[in-house]
């Protein structure tokens, strides 16, 4: 009941979401094919062109076509250069899917392994450092991290390409070695939350009365937390993994330009540049769909994997 | 205090007085001396910033975007530079010029004032709205929290980069669309926040003694609830001000945020990145300022919650 309460509502959002996104550009001052045209407009070609793109319609017949056209796939064309929204981004999706999954098989084990061994190491000295470590990578904005692993491994070391210029034609292997060093941005950014999120719960845990049973059957404490405390952290711990899951598609956004990946964040910054609204409204409608489903995601998996909120108070 | 004691004589001491000014100042004088190494650390930081960023002007010779000298000159370099009265000095560029020869210590010394003076400004203006929004949403319950609350629900389903990046578009990029976008976006958490702590004081017996001495909403929002919700709203102003800190220097790093020619650090990371495919590091120094700036925030607000939530350490 619950879980079908929290798809409505996701579905709910969506809807609306997509509502802001379709009529914010009802907000323009003028609109799109004066903003097109700019000084050179006559009411002939203006008029022209409201009836080529739809402008002429009303609001909701306008926004109904729009939708359709966004769930088929065809997502209008581009203002800059006439081309066919959906080839545009078409590539340019697997790549950003690409990164974010790369970067998620690097940082989700890295994050679960850093977080337990905090939690077994509390108040020592490696909890302190690990605490101080990530306390401060989030306070670093990405394109510093993104920099500074430049620097390091591919202007001092020359491990890596400082471009990941990857094309279709590449092998997996060559696309990876090529967005290694972008992934590892990401990684960077989102592992502190996970490990902290994992290190929290099993330390919640250890409070609890079968974990002081465990302790005074003799068991070490390595096997008392990965046997008998990481089972039951697993709850909170899958919802923060599927939250930085979101976090990861939405904040390639930032690594995609330094590294010039050519992935979806880097054509929606580059729209924005041009104002090319129409790429602008895909980009942002594929991005926050992909955000709010993997929000949804984690809500339902934190009701499955934990009975007890079936029951609300 | 004397005259004080003289006629109200016992009272007084049942009813213990707020303590004088003078008292409140030494014992945060005391709490300072006994913060954690970071705390103090953090707070060495933003006084830094804070002084370099009013002082900037008499800090440095040369003006905001005053062309000095060639493009991207090294570290150390020495030009000639005309004083006020007419005469010439020679000043060091000791962080050497930017891509287009202005000097690299002078827009980091403008930049401070620039991001940290626009961050501030929205980070205020987030918590009006966002503050106001959600104590009222919880002093008057019913339909209009209802309404807001859903609004904010939308609101925070979007992706904060990705709407702004929309509606920068749509607005085009200004410093006042960058501020009120920002703004807006953030007050989002504010609000959360702010109508969840008022929630817990809503309830408490002296509101109703205030309601049922018939004080209007002003009064119980200001005075009776604003008051007993600030350590959290404190706290989280600094949380808040790092995220609205880097995100706009984020958007000027994409070059959306602050327009040239001010001095921005997000913009300077950007224009002179070349740099850093020759191992130098001068693009590196304004993001390393934003990122020290961030770190000596959260330090302070780690603390400051630590104080006065009695926080677990262990959490």
């Amino acid at each position: 009941m619950l879980i079908a309460q929290r798809l409505a509502l996701g579905f709910l959002v969506l809807f609306v979401v997509s509502l802001i996104i379709a009529a914010g550009v009802d907000a323009l001052p003028g609109d799109l094919c004066q903003e097109m045209q700019g000084q050179g407009a006559t009411v002939e070609t203006l008029k022209a062109c409201r009836e080529e793109i739809g402008l002429d319609k009303s609001l909701p017949v306008r926004y109904v076509e729009w939708l359709g056209g966004m769930l088929k796939g065809d997502f209008g064309t581009s203002l800059a250069n006439g081309r066919e929204i959906s080839e545009l981004i078409g590539t340019r999706l697997q790549n950003t899917f690409f990164l974010a999954i790369l970067a998620a098989l690097i940082s989700v084990p890295l994050a679960l392994v850093l977080g337990v061994l905090a939690a077994l190491y509390r108040n020592g000295i490696y909890d302190r450092a690990v605490n101080v470590v990530t306390l401060s990578s989030i306070s670093f904005p990405e394109f510093f991290i993104a920099y500074i692993l430049i620097l390091f491994f591919s202007v001092n070391l020359g491990w890596f390409p400082s471009l990941s210029n990857i094309s279709p034609e590449m092998s997996i292997a060559e696309k990876a070695y090529k967005s290694l060093l972008p992934a590892l941005t990401l990684t960077l950014v989102v592992v502190a939350h996970m490990m902290r999120m994992t290190r929290a719960s099993i330390i919640n845990l250890l409070a609890s009365p079968y974990i002081e049973m465990a302790t005074l059957k003799g068991m070490t404490r390595r096997r008392i937390i990965v046997k008998h405390a990481l089972p039951n952290a697993w709850a909170p711990i899958v919802n923060v993994v599927v939250l930085n899951l979101a976090y990861l598609i939405v904040g390639v956004v930032i690594v995609e330009v330094v590294f010039v990946y050519p992935g979806l964040g880097e054509l929606m910054v580059d729209s924005v540049r041009k104002r090319d609204i129409p790429v602008v409204q895909a980009c942002a409608t594929i991005f926050a769909a992909t955000y709010i489903l993997l929000n949804m995601t984690a809500d339902i998996l934190s009701i499955i994997t934990n009975p007890r909120m079936l029951h609300p108070k | 205090m004397t005259d004080n004691k003289d006629t109200l004589g016992q009272t007084a001491d049942a009813v213990a007085p707020p303590p004088p000014r003078k008292r409140r100042l030494s014992d945060t004088l005391k709490a300072l001396r006994k913060a954690p190494l970071s705390a103090k650390f953090g707070l060495v930081v933003i006084v830094f910033y804070v002084v370099m960023a009013i002082f900037a002007p008499v800090l440095t010779p040369f003006g905001e975007s005053e062309i000095v000298s060639n493009e991207y000159e090294p570290w150390g370099v020495e030009v000639a530079h005309e004083t006020a009265g007419g005469g010439s000095e020679t000043v060091t560029l000791m962080l050497g010029t930017d891509n287009l020869g202005r000097d690299m210590l002078t827009r980091l010394l403008y930049g401070a004032r620039n991001t940290i003076g626009i961050a501030l400004l929205t980070t205020c203006l987030a918590f009006l709205l966002g503050g106001v929004g959600g104590i009222l949403a919880a002093t008057l319950g019913g339909w209009p929290d209802q309404i807001l609350s859903r609004i904010i629900d939308v609101l925070m389903a979007i992706p904060a980069l990705i709407f702004a990046l929309l509606l920068l578009t749509i607005f085009g990029t200004s410093v006042t669309t960058l501020v009120l976008v920002i703004a807006v976006l953030d007050s989002t958490r504010v609000f959360r926040l702010a109508r969840a702590v008022s929630l817990n004081v809503v309830v408490m017996d002296f509101i109703e003694a205030a309601r049922l001495r018939g004080e209007g909403l002003g009064w119980i929002t200001l005075r009776e609830i604003l008051p007993n919700i600030m350590p959290p709203l404190v706290a989280e102003f600094g949380l808040r001000f790092c995220f609205v800190f880097l995100t706009i220097a984020s958007l000027s790093f994409l070059g959306l945020g602050l327009q040239p020619p001010t001095a921005d650090w997000g913009s300077m990371v950007r224009d002179n990145a070349t740099l850093i495919t020759y191992g130098d590091i001068t693009p590196l120094l304004p993001a390393a300022a934003i990122a020290l700036l961030t770190v000596g925030v959260n330090f302070v607000v780690d603390w400051f919650l630590h104080k006065t939530s009695g926080l677990r350490d262990d959490q």
